[in-house]
């Protein structure tokens, strides 16, 4: 368990602190893309440490938070009806839907699950061959080898009361969506450690090059986070734009080609929606024609409902990173961890609740001083 | 375009939290405190506890000090790694009994039994209540049993009843922090809740981790002992964790509180836990260790006294009390940043990645 100090340690930060001072001459913008990232950074109060000009925007990278309201409605309805148990990591079951959320559902008697893995919904559904098991596949590249190892099983148990719901997205056209983007104002990245870790970087290299953007792959903890801020503050300095690994300890060029050829088999790219973004080309998975059987939108024909976001709630925004929570007139009042009313404020990831829990700008805390 | 709402027309409300109890309602956290809030002390009406709610009332009875506790169990699963529900009735309600600075003098025993429950379990449940009652030294001096029908109950709960006499010289309350105060903490914390998680959800740390349940009204005695009215606070941070205690005994003292991230004890194996689930350690509940407000002129001797005993062999020094901010826990992190350490809100939800 020595990880947990090793990358931790207050006075190697004071270091990497000092560094990046002494490097920031102007100031610049950095999007850490991945949810994980935000959590540490606004945990640990990195942004806060920063110099003055050196903003830290919070991408896209909130697996929870991405997922569209019509995918969490469309769940709601599978997981109402009563030949269901439906099984989904646990940070899905607070998002809000249109009228109520999982958990809600599960206090009505609706047999809903917390599951660890995809394969316990696998087995779940050996075990139970009367009902209908149902996984709630969600997430970026790090989940989607994991669920597709589960599909994959399942057809090879041949389980026919198996099915997902499936609402993968990939993070590379997330971030060049957020470049494109006329209001845009990151100029340099710290890639999400665990995808790349699956994906490699090879990726990223194109995007790089094209935008003339530094990306910077790093990962979660404290002096990751501080580190990878250093590299790409070096990039911008000295006018470079390449893609750096920060996490050496996790991530290679080429990933994990055993999970990328689990991705390949049971997925096909297709365009995704993303909650309060809109819908990106080429941006997420679906199953492949083969396995569309095991498909939970048909099985249960819910294939053509929509949803209208709540009109408040300006998501979509904050995960591009053209404003900040606090921006919000219904943070802190009527979005909150309780009630919120969009899934940025779900998620321990999620950039509204991050910000929420270390108690920024929420007026009943005024009296805190010398925090925002 | 079809919009589809689940739960039909009957659900006005943007969710149905109001409505109906969630599991959520139990974690000791934000909707348990707005249920008592909302619904229960409203009821009971002229016959609610008066003043701040604690977990032990305080009773005088010509001229005693009495105090009075009770607490349900309902541990899923009932037997994990350094205890079973049996031992937890036991140690919870001692403890929430020493918490106000009593001493326990006896127990009542409650069980409500699952039709088809097996009695060789049912033995070592109540042989458990038995050997953690006797190394207590508090007899169980009454108690019932009931019996429901198949799925009425999960196996066994367990409710228990404690009386205590208060200790002399004794002056805790949750309500009796003053800034200036000096918060201790008892030992590690996090290792009943990561435990029980652990078993519940199959994730194989049990090997490694064991509950903290035991019970401290030895340590409290040799607390008060030391530094008698100078401690001012006591509390076992159970559901909810050290941040929700904390929190709540800063809005009943009317004070805040400051805590240093480098001074708390987290196990390397919860810490290890929390980072797979996503959960923060600060949140996840404890049954073996206690929170302290004492005055500074006494915080040195009373926290000698607890190292002095084994259930308070790594007590620490994780805080202090400050007038600003009240009812607000803030915490300086490791990169000598400052959060706001919050209640828990409802049930803590593990994560996707």
């Amino acid at each position: 368990m020595k990880y947990l100090d090793e990358y931790r340690d207050p006075a190697v930060a004071r270091l990497l602190l000092t560094e990046i001072h002494a490097t920031a001459t102007r100031p610049w913008t950095i999007m850490e893309v991945c949810g994980g990232q935000t959590h540490t950074i606004v945990r640990q109060g990195i942004d806060e440490l920063l110099p003055a000009g050196l903003r830290m925007i919070h991408g896209p990278g909130c697996p929870v938070c991405v997922t569209p309201l019509e995918l969490v409605d469309k769940a709601l309805a599978i997981a109402a009806r009563p030949e269901v148990t439906f099984t989904s990591y646990g940070d899905m079951l607070r998002v809000p839907g249109s009228a109520t959320d999982l958990l809600a559902l599960k206090a009505r008697g609706a047999d809903v699950r917390v599951v660890y893995s995809p394969m316990e919904a696998v087995k779940l559904a050996a075990e139970l061959p009367d009902r209908q098991v149902v996984f709630f596949g969600v997430g970026f590249e790090t989940t989607a080898p994991a669920n597709a190892t589960a599909v994959l099983q399942a057809h090879a148990l041949r389980l026919t009361n198996f099915s997902m719901l499936v609402s993968h997205v990939l993070v590379p056209p997330a971030m060049t969506a957020v470049l494109d983007a006329p209001a845009n104002q990151v100029q340099a990245f710290l890639a999400a450690g665990h995808v790349c870790a699956v994906m490699g970087w090879t990726e990223y290299e194109p995007i790089a090059a094209s935008y003339r953007v530094p990306i910077v792959v790093t990962g979660f903890e404290p002096l990751d986070l501080l580190e990878g801020i250093l590299m790409a503050v070096r990039q911008l300095e000295t006018g470079r734009a390449e893609v750096e690994n920060q996490y050496v300890r996790a991530v290679n060029r080429t990933g994990n080609t055993h999970a990328q050829d689990a991705i390949r088999r049971a997925f096909r790219v297709t365009d995704r929606t993303w909650r309060g973004i809109g819908t990106i080309p080429t941006s997420g998975l679906r199953l492949a024609p083969e396995l569309a059987g095991y498909d939970a939108e048909t099985r249960f024909g819910v294939a053509a409902l929509t949803a209208a976001e709540h009109p408040d709630c300006i998501a979509g925004q904050i995960l591009q990173g053209t404003r900040i929570p606090t921006d919000c007139a219904a943070y802190g009042s009527s979005c909150t961890p309780r009630r919120p009313l969009g899934a940025p404020m779900v998620s321990t990831e999620g950039t509204c609740a991050a910000f929420f829990n270390a108690g920024r700008g929420r007026t009943e805390l005024s009296t805190v001083e010398g925090i925002r | 375009m079809t919009t589809l709402d689940p739960v039909a027309a009957t659900c006005p409300a943007p969710l149905a939290e109001a409505e109906r109890v969630l599991l959520g309602h139990g974690s000791g956290g934000q909707l348990s405190a707005d249920l008592l809030r909302d619904v229960i002390i409203p009821a009971l009406g002229p016959a609610a506890p008066a003043g701040a709610l604690q977990d032990a009332a305080l009773v005088e009875v010509g001229g005693l000090e009495l105090v009075l506790s009770t607490d349900s169990f309902v541990v899923s699963p009932a037997f994990f790694p350094g205890g079973d529900i049996g031992s937890l009735a036991v140690h919870g309600t001692i403890n929430d009994v020493a918490m106000r600075g009593a001493e326990p003098l006896g127990l009542s025993l409650a069980l409500v039994v699952e039709e088809g429950y097996e009695l060789a379990d049912l033995r070592r449940v109540t042989g458990s209540v038995g050997r953690a009652a006797a190394a207590a030294g508090v007899p169980v001096v009454t108690g019932d049993t009931k019996v429901v029908g198949r799925g009425a109950a999960d196996g066994i709960f367990i409710t228990t009843t404690g009386l205590g006499r208060r200790l002399p010289g004794a002056a805790v309350g949750a309500e009796c922090g003053r800034p200036g105060d000096i918060v201790l903490l008892s030992g590690p914390i996090g290792l009943h809740g990561t435990t029980i998680m652990s078993v519940r959800e199959g994730l194989g740390f049990d090997s490694d981790i064991a509950s903290d349940s035991q019970p401290l009204h030895r340590l409290v005695r040799a607390m008060i002992a030391a530094g008698g009215a100078d401690v001012h606070v006591l509390r076992d941070p159970t559901r909810g964790g050290v941040a929700s205690a904390l929190t709540e005994l800063a809005a009943a003292s009317g004070v805040g509180v400051e805590l240093a991230e480098t001074a708390l004890p987290v196990p390397p194996t919860v810490a290890a836990a929390c980072d797979i689930l996503g959960l923060d350690a600060l949140h996840v509940a404890n049954e073996g260790c206690l929170v302290a407000f004492v005055t500074p002129a006494a915080a040195g001797a009373v926290l000698a006294a607890m190292r002095a005993l084994p259930e308070g062999s790594a007590a620490v020094r994780v805080g202090h009390v400050v007038a600003e901010h009240p009812g607000r826990v803030v915490m300086r992190t490791a990169l000598g940043a400052r959060r706001i350490v919050d209640m828990l809100i409802g049930e803590q939800l593990p994560r996707i990645c």
